[in-house]
């Protein structure tokens, strides 16, 4: 038997994962357009590969058995970081661990900052990318609670023209979103946050490197000792990651203080809805989401009182 | 789908099948065996190689997405019959007991050095944090890597010292 029969589907173990089971065509345009074109022509059996972690691992136990890969590592023109007035641009083949580098991403996206740095490992932010990891759209994607909290805006190109998808839009399900088969994401910009307002991000998992049982972003904004702006995401305590924006209205012009940040601890767990799975149980979700408001607050309160 | 991969320095045109791993690749092809292959989700770091000096999971990158780019495996590492100091400090240190995470901490460890010559213990153990050892060696793992640390700054402190001297 050689090498080439060796690697035929037919001949593997479904087990043993060293392996790809499935057999694909490999497409690596070097423009987005070409990518578009063959996204067309496949539409349905096509799958968009950006840094692989995440589609890779679902070949491999057959979750997902696309008959053609586009591949995005050879299209120079998508890997950016972009610095504009009113924000920033991240490009859908910037890998994370660029991201994490970012010197503006640090100043001015701190939860943004925190959340890629605490993704997985190094190896694997060499390689992922961000708008992979919100296409690949776990509910516990570590980058969508501060993406919802910063109110990015999502681009979506096909053969037709680029439509804009607000964060809050994009996630329809565990694993779903709102693109269509032919569409590519090829960008997400991201507003500044308002002036003097701090960010933060926290999250809970077994052991560093797994993925997480619950995480959390908010943003505060203090006008003479009441809140002024306040936003908070919470990621896999739901099928999407959610925004609370009830706790959010409750907070506005209001001080932090212990009842009221009891309120805010009692709403975020009256709107989400977590689920037992192998990383926690329901109960264990809802009572470690209280404590991680709470603490994610006292951190952004503190950062405030620092500056 | 012929494809060309520069490894460990060296020139190589391999004909690979789309499904193929970069692993797959490395041990069955090319016979390079130092990469190991761990649980194959991403959460080991046993197979992790530099691509284009970078530390990356070779279990889970297709062949042909690195295709002309530049492969480190943990056969590269050593220079003419010479161990790297990262090597050296890993034997000293007894920080080797199964020996089958070792080409993965080595590699990662490989390229910490190459971006921070003196990382802190935090930065370290932080660096890492995607490589498993389940004999429970950590503490060797890190104690040899802050000693190749030391050994990687004394050798370019020496050959600055050794290149100036002539000038008086």
């Amino acid at each position: 038997m050689n090498r080439g029969e060796f690697m035929r589907a037919d001949y593997i173990n479904l087990v043993n994962t060293h392996i790809i089971p499935i057999e694909f065509t490999y497409h690596a345009p070097e423009t987005l357009e070409e990518a578009l074109k063959l996204l067309r022509e496949y539409q349905g059996q096509a799958m968009v590969i950006a840094g692989g972690t995440d589609l890779i691992v679902d070949m491999k136990l057959r979750r997902k058995e696309p008959k053609h890969i586009i591949s995005l590592g050879r299209i120079r023109e998508l890997d950016y970081i972009i610095e504009e007035d009113s924000g920033i641009r991240i490009g859908a083949a910037t890998k994370l661990r660029s991201i994490e580098k970012s010197r503006i991403v640090y100043e001015r996206f701190e939860a943004l900052h925190l959340a890629v740095k605490s993704i997985a490992s190094i190896q694997v932010r060499n390689m992922g990318t961000l708008v992979g990891n919100i296409c690949n759209a776990s509910p516990a994607a570590d980058s969508a609670p501060p993406l919802l909290i910063y109110e990015a805006i999502v681009t979506a190109q096909n053969l037709e023209g680029a439509r804009k998808i607000l964060m809050k839009d994009f996630f329809t399900g565990p694993g779903k979103t709102c693109l269509r088969n032919d569409e590519i994401v090829t960008e997400i910009f991201i507003p500044y946050p308002p002036r003097d307002s701090t960010s933060s991000f926290l999250k809970i998992s077994r052991v560093g490197m797994d993925l997480a049982k619950v995480n959390i972003a908010l943003l505060l904004k203090f006008n003479s000792n009441v809140v002024e702006d306040f936003r908070i995401a919470l990621g896999a305590v739901a099928p999407t990651p959610l925004r609370i924006l009830r706790a959010e209205e409750y907070l506005k012009h209001k001080p932090v203080n212990e009842e009221n940040l009891r309120k805010v601890e009692e709403i975020v767990v009256e709107e989400i809805k977590p689920i037992t799975d192998v990383r926690s149980t329901e109960w264990y979700r809802r009572e470690v989401s209280k404590a991680l408001v709470r603490d994610a607050l006292n951190i952004a309160v503190n950062k405030v009182m620092r500056k | 789908m012929r494809i060309e991969l520069i490894v460990n320095g060296v020139r190589r045109i391999i004909d690979v099948m789309p499904n193929e791993l970069l692993i797959n690749v490395l041990r069955e092809k090319l016979g390079l065996t130092g990469t190991k292959y761990g649980c194959g989700i991403g959460e080991c770091g046993a197979c992790t190689v530099m691509v284009d000096g970078k530390p990356v999971l070779s279990c889970l990158t297709l062949a042909v997405e690195v295709a002309g780019r530049e492969i480190t495996t943990i056969e590269g590492i050593a220079k003419d019959g010479q161990l790297d100091p990262i090597q050296e400090a890993f034997i000293e240190e007894g920080a080797i007991q199964c020996g089958y995470c070792t080409p993965g901490f080595i590699i990662t460890a490989k390229a910490l050095l190459n971006e921070n010559k003196s990382p802190s213990r935090e930065e370290i153990i932080e660096y890492i944090k995607g490589n498993l050892c389940r004999c429970t060696g950590y503490i060797n793992i890190i104690k040899a890597i802050q000693k190749a640390s030391e050994k990687i700054v004394k050798n370019s402190a020496s050959k600055i010292s050794s290149k100036l001297s002539p000038v008086r």
